[in-house]
């Protein structure tokens, strides 16, 4: 909770860590299903016996669980991440769905309508798609007719293997594939749930598409996947959001996202990262080591990623974009806010392989407390991407002279006609600009919420509305006490 | 493959003769170095820090090493002219890896100490003592390969409150008739209030052999003093260059390091600066030239680990034909260090479609108060200036070279001696018409005074 007496100095207020209180964390009382901690082969042939799945999903995932067999966990990340006991996290939690009615868990309602995820009435009055995933399996998707007459598949992915089984073996892995990293080689062979979005030629997708992750259950880990596939002149714009219990334990996240854009299409990704990041002490709170990845296949596709980092005790992402086509865009907005003991190490790749592509990136940094802020970038031109361009601007603000801010940029350019710039600056808070806030009666806490609130404009402008709203308003709660 | 296993062979085979000719201070450190390189790996391209260079591969190559330490007949100051006009400067040679002083050296007398390890070891015994050794990191494997063959070295040092009236002019030249590696290492220490400018040239003789300068630069300022050490390269192809310049910077004092590279075949310079005072400043300039196969990769790490100093990194690079340019470059300031104010600046010029730049410039910062901040672009000439320039008359060739010496211009303007700074403009000048080659073996020819 923040403190009563109102400190007297600026600097008090910004020493004082956030200490409001996460509001997501409760705990829903439920019944779930979950499958035995461990993992083993057989468990991989449970989870994929659960769901039903086809032969050849399952031995992608056998692969998969093989190859991460000969894998070890990187470490190269500015972020400790302790070792983790494999074999004490159970890899499938499912809300049990009530036989006799098809309606969902009243139980499980109320989550979703505390969370602010409108499932039923709301959702008319909101008008945006939502699938609601809770630990392993999603429970609602919503509009789902209204976009089928588009030609649109919104659903879960569990649901597209069964109902569109060759777009989904075309696609799966294509982008990141089980080979990639430690974490997606864990993702392929378990994961359980995610998205599955395909929108048809030419088909702009009327309304807003959604996931809202929700880890709820105990000592369990969250494996979802989302494969979001834009084909010729398509556009979508797509959210995502999580929460997860106040625990004092850690517990993993580790997704993956895999987008298509073919040619002149355009999608749009937005995240806004609220799992539980353990409280003031760094106590509990959310892994979330996510790999995603969007491979701009087509002519003057477009792909832009937007991402608001709250959440999470570590965060190891790094959405990125290959582009492929020619004239293709990838674009990066982030703000990454770290308070107490989280860390933070997230930034993104553009891959440039086709000619004349461009990509933007932006990113902010905040961090308060005693935490660790990386940013670390790659932005590599091959030799025959001619007439490339890049521009890169990753901004660090400390508010406490505990915390730390680090920027790992890697640039390499293989020809003569592409254009590379990063600029990376680290400072504190402006005193003079509070002052003048001061001067014209703002108190210091308030000057502090306006000064981060416009340091991190740029990458807030870039949110659907909706999202904007609630990343703002996320963004004062998450600094509550630190800043304003 | 483990090049490395090669030299340490060599070296448990002669160790007896190796530390019979060194004076006793250079063989503290050889158990160490062997433990280190014991498990040691030369870091392959990719790795680490390594992005676009193979250590490796610069090691593998049979160079001969002068374990016995057989003299070079031939007096370099008598063959080789370094000159700088306007600048009267006390010129020292090192041929190959053998020390020579020559007769300019006597005009700092009383004033600098300029002398070989073998004598520094009888004269400064405690100062050698202290220093030799201590800043360098042997975590490095290249480091511990230097600190465990090497047998001589070269101490200069600036006792305090003395400001050297000429700058110092060390030429190093390889013209050994044999494929060959040396070790080079350099201690500058300078006492309080003291002040010195340093220019060393590296050359090569003779373009038909394959050298390897292995360098390891360890520089100690102390209160309040000035060091300026200009560091320029001006060699052949064949010729490789691993050099680590190690700086331990105390309250107030002011140094400035310039890497020139203007001719050479491999080069990888590692710059390794702690800041160990309050209202310490520190520049780091870096200038690249390179065309043909030339690989130029230039490492900076600055750790402030006082509060109020500034560090300013500039490192500007010019890439032709297949050159391949690296840079990386961290600024690291400690926990409790506010004030601190950091810049880094990176730019390349890539001007051929097989030329490949590769840059990282990081920032890691511990503490909330400071000013930090990196850039690095790497791009074309302004098509604009460029058809500006046209439409007053100037060729595409002539406009192309203006504005890449213009590009360079301001790394240059950097250097904190007149004389040198014409000098350089002069050279780099030839070195985009293309006719500095022609006399890289021997300065002389290039003086203007002088028509070949």
């Amino acid at each position: 909770m923040k403190e009563n007496e109102k400190p007297e100095k600026g600097n008090q207020i910004i020493e004082e860590a956030a200490q409001a209180e996460y509001k997501y964390g409760f705990v829903t009382d439920i019944e779930t299903e979950v499958i035995p901690k461990g993992l083993d082969e057989d468990v991989v042939r449970r989870i994929s016996a659960l769901k039903g799945e086809p032969e050849w999903l399952l031995e992608f995932r056998l692969k998969a669980y093989r190859h991460w067999l000969t894998l070890k966990a990187p470490t190269w990340g500015h972020v400790h991440v302790p070792e983790i006991d494999y074999q004490a996290i159970s890899y499938y939690a499912a809300p049990r769905k009530r036989k006799e009615t098809k309606e969902i868990d009243p139980e499980l309602k109320k989550t979703f309508d505390k969370l602010g995820i409108p499932l039923e009435e709301q959702m008319r009055l909101s008008g945006m798609a939502v699938d609601a995933v809770m630990d392993s399996v999603s429970v609602k998707t919503t509009y789902r007719e209204r976009l089928a007459e588009l030609g649109v598949i919104f659903c879960s992915i569990s649901e597209a293997v069964k109902d569109y089984p060759d777009l989904v073996r075309k696609y799966l892995g294509k982008v990141v594939p089980y080979t990639d990293n430690f974490y997606a080689a864990l993702n392929s062979a378990v994961f359980s749930d995610g998205s599955f979005v395909y929108i048809p030629k030419g088909v702009r997708c009327p309304m807003e598409l959604s996931t809202y992750f929700r880890i709820n259950a105990a000592q369990t880990g969250q494996f979802e996947r989302t494969l979001i596939v834009a084909d010729d002149d398509a556009y979508v714009s797509y959210l995502e959001g999580c929460t997860a219990p106040m625990r004092d334990e850690n517990q993993l996240h580790a997704a993956i996202v895999e987008i298509i854009v073919e040619d002149r299409a355009e999608v749009k990704y937005s995240t806004v990262q609220n799992w539980y990041p353990g409280d003031k002490d760094g106590k509990g709170g959310i892994y979330n080591l996510v790999t995603k990845r969007g491979l701009c296949r087509g002519h003057r596709s477009k792909l832009s990623w937007t991402q608001v980092e709250t959440g999470s005790a570590i965060t190891w992402k790094y959405p990125s974009c290959v582009l492929m086509g020619d004239h293709s865009v990838g674009e990066f907005y982030s703000v990454a806010l770290t308070n107490n003991w989280q860390e933070a190490d997230t930034g993104t790749k553009m891959i440039h392989l086709g000619k004349n592509s461009t990509s933007t990136i932006v990113s902010k940094g905040i961090s308060a407390g005693h935490s660790q802020n990386s940013y670390r970038g790659m932005v590599k031109v091959a030799p025959k991407a001619t007439g490339c361009r890049n521009y890169t601007q990753c901004d660090s603000l400390l508010l406490s002279d505990t915390s730390g801010a680090h920027t790992f940029p890697v640039i390499e350019v293989g020809n003569d006609t592409s254009v590379v710039e990063h600029e990376a600056t680290t400072s504190k808070i402006n005193e003079e600009q509070i002052f003048y806030c001061n001067q014209r009666g703002i108190s210091t806490e308030d000057a502090v919420g306006l000064i981060v609130n416009g340091y991190a404009k740029e990458v807030m402008s870039k949110l659907p509305m909706e999202f904007a709203v609630e990343a703002q308003k996320l963004l004062s709660i998450s600094l509550e006490g630190a800043v304003g | 493959m483990n090049a490395l296993k090669q030299y340490i062979d060599l070296f448990d085979e002669s160790r007896e003769v190796i530390e019979e000719q060194s004076p006793t201070v250079l063989n503290t450190l050889r158990t160490t170095a062997r433990e280190q390189l014991e498990t040691a790996r030369l870091p392959r391209k990719g790795s680490e820090d390594y992005e676009a260079t193979d250590l490796e591969a610069v090691f593998a190559h049979d160079y001969g090493v002068n374990v016995n330490r057989l003299p070079f007949d031939a007096d370099p100051s008598e063959t080789f002219h370094c000159d700088v006009p306007n600048m009267s400067t006390c010129l020292y040679y090192t041929s190959n890896d053998a020390f020579h002083s020559s007769a300019t050296a006597e005009r700092n007398i009383g004033q600098v100490v300029v002398e070989p390890f073998s004598m520094a070891a009888v004269d400064y015994p405690e100062l050698m003592e202290a220093f030799y050794g201590k800043q360098a990191r042997m975590s490095d494997p290249t480091v511990a390969l230097n600190s465990l063959l090497v047998q001589d070295g070269l101490l200069i040092y600036v006792p305090d409150g003395i400001v050297a009236e000429r700058p110092i002019q060390l030429v190093n030249i390889f013209n050994a008739a044999l494929d060959m590696m040396v070790q080079r290492r350099l201690l500058i220490v300078v006492g309080k209030n003291a002040s010195i400018k340093i220019l060393a040239c590296d050359h090569t003789q003779s373009a038909d052999y394959h050298y390897l300068n292995n360098q390891v630069v360890e520089i100690v300022a102390m209160q309040g003093s000035t060091v300026d050490y200009y560091d320029m390269e001006e060699s052949t192809p064949l010729t490789s260059r691993v050099s680590s310049i190690y700086v331990n910077q105390h309250e107030g004092s002011n140094v400035l390091i310039d890497g020139i590279t203007l001719i050479n075949g491999f080069t990888r310079n590692n710059y390794h600066v702690e800041v160990n005072g309050e209202h310490a400043e520190t520049h780091l300039l870096g200038m690249t030239i390179a065309s043909g196969e030339q690989h130029v990769d230039s490492h900076t790490f600055i750790s402030h680990n006082a509060p109020r100093c500034n560090s300013n990194e500039m490192f500007k690079y010019v890439l032709n034909d297949h050159a391949v340019g690296a840079f990386a470059g961290k600024i690291l300031v400690q926990p409790d260090c506010p004030r601190v104010e950091a810049y880094q600046g990176n730019r390349n010029l890539c001007g051929a479609p097989t030329a490949k730049m590769y840059t990282k410039p990081q920032l890691e910062i511990y503490t909330d108060d400071v000013m930090c901040s990196h850039g690095s672009a790497i791009g074309q000439l302004d098509e604009e200036a460029l058809f500006y320039m046209r439409t007053r008359g100037i060729g595409i060739e002539e406009a192309r070279r203006l504005l890449m010496q213009a590009f360079v211009a301001d790394v240059i303007d950097g250097v904190r001696l007149d004389a040198l700074k014409d000098r350089l403009h002069y050279l780099v000048e030839k070195r985009f018409a293309g006719t500095l080659s022609n006399c890289a073996s021997c300065m002389q020819a290039c003086r203007p005074d002088i028509k070949k």
